[in-house]
């Protein structure tokens, strides 16, 4: 047996949508465990006084990472079936830029704002709201953004093949540094919350 | 409502929401997502009202190509559906489900409501000019080592960081 069990034909597309719920059961628990069904506590990353957000996200980065590496080095996963979205470097800079200001303004993200709502949070809700005007309004001006859209692609690239590096010395510095992130973050933490308050 | 009970560990929830992910990617080839399944729904909608409008346009387009043709029919919105089941779960084993408005104390909740509103604005539009949000790029993206969302990553928290004093008032 091979993975991805879903690319090697394991099953079909039906039984692939209901093992989409509890992976997302998963995903959802996760996420309010942390205490991201909190828009005061996700806000507080960026004033430095809490850095959950920053802990949880480059926790999970590393974690997945690290088992996606491990599993295809053993040979149990195919990485190129792994579907790695293509970059296309301008939109995205840009998109990042405009999804940070709403961040900070909104206080939740797309996932986090459904669990947010779903423990009732009623700023969860209207946060959820400007979400799908904001998507509908994406979606109007498609038609004028849509070159601007696919413009500088870069194809499915990773950051191995940009730095000519191997795939497993890429892995290696990712865990460094953000070892090295989790420590400052601590510190940071310390520091700003004797100030902050 | 009891008193909530204390949140997890950061790394201990970063360690199981990782977890999640690495199953997403060895039972499906494929990530998380949040704003792809937010799109789903604004094409329902769309095709309901318009259904030509929809057809002609290529972002709507592409959410009705399930294999049915409806938009709901896609595996983001049966995971989005579950991630609302989790986060329910969790909130009610913490006790922390009950009907609030999340905001700092200087703030009256119809401005926090006002700044919910525009914020989801600026992440609806920021997540589709990026294809992904914080799931789907960031996450997602970031232990696939793709160059795109590691670039979005940077962005997202440079921006938010250049214009958090603007929001401070919000949130103590």
């Amino acid at each position: 047996m091979n993975a991805p069990l879903y690319q090697f034909g394991l099953f079909g597309n039906d039984t692939a949508l209901l093992l989409a719920v509890p992976i997302g059961i998963g995903f959802g628990f996760f996420l309010e465990q942390a205490g991201f069904g909190s828009s005061v506590k996700l806000a507080q990353q960026f004033y430095l006084r809490d850095l959950t957000v920053f802990k949880v996200m480059f926790t999970a980065i590393v974690t997945a990472m690290l088992g996606l590496f491990w599993l295809s080095w053993i040979g149990f996963v195919d990485l190129s079936l792994v579907r790695v979205l293509p970059t296309y470097l301008v939109p995205q800079f840009a998109g990042g830029l405009v999804f940070g200001v709403g961040f900070v303004m909104g206080g939740y993200c797309p996932g986090t704002c459904c669990v947010a709502a779903v423990t009732g949070k009623m700023d969860g809700w209207i946060n959820l709201t400007g979400m799908f005007a904001g998507i509908f309004l994406f979606g109007e001006l498609f038609p004028f953004l849509e070159a601007w859209y696919s413009s500088t692609p870069m194809g499915e690239i990773t950051l191995s093949q940009v730095f000519n590096l191997s795939q497993g010395t890429t892995v290696l510095l990712i865990v460094l540094a953000a070892i090295a992130g989790f420590y400052g973050a601590e510190k940071l933490e310390a520091r700003f919350r004797s100030v902050g308050s | 409502m009891q008193t909530p009970k204390p949140y997890m560990n950061p790394y201990l929830a970063g360690i199981g929401l990782g977890l999640v992910l690495l199953a997403a990617f060895v039972v499906m080839g494929r990530g998380l997502g949040a704003s792809g399944a937010l799109s789903s729904f604004v094409t329902l909608g769309v095709n309901a009202a318009a259904p030509a409008h929809a057809q002609t346009n290529a972002f709507y387009r592409e959410y009705l190509a399930t294999p049915n043709g409806n938009p709901l029919n896609d595996w983001l919105v049966y995971e989005i559906g579950g991630v609302l089941i989790g986060g329910l779960i969790s909130g009610l084993i913490a006790g922390r489900v009950g009907r609030k408005v999340d905001k700092g104390p200087r703030i009256t909740i119809s401005t926090r409501m006002v700044y919910a509103f525009g914020g989801g604005i600026l992440m609806g539009l920021g997540s589709k000019m990026a294809r992904g949000c914080t799931s789907g790029q960031a996450l997602t993206g970031g232990a696939l080592l793709s160059v795109g969302s590691w670039v979005f990553m940077i962005a997202v928290f440079a921006s938010a960081y250049a214009v958090a004093y603007l929001f401070r008032r919000q949130w103590t």
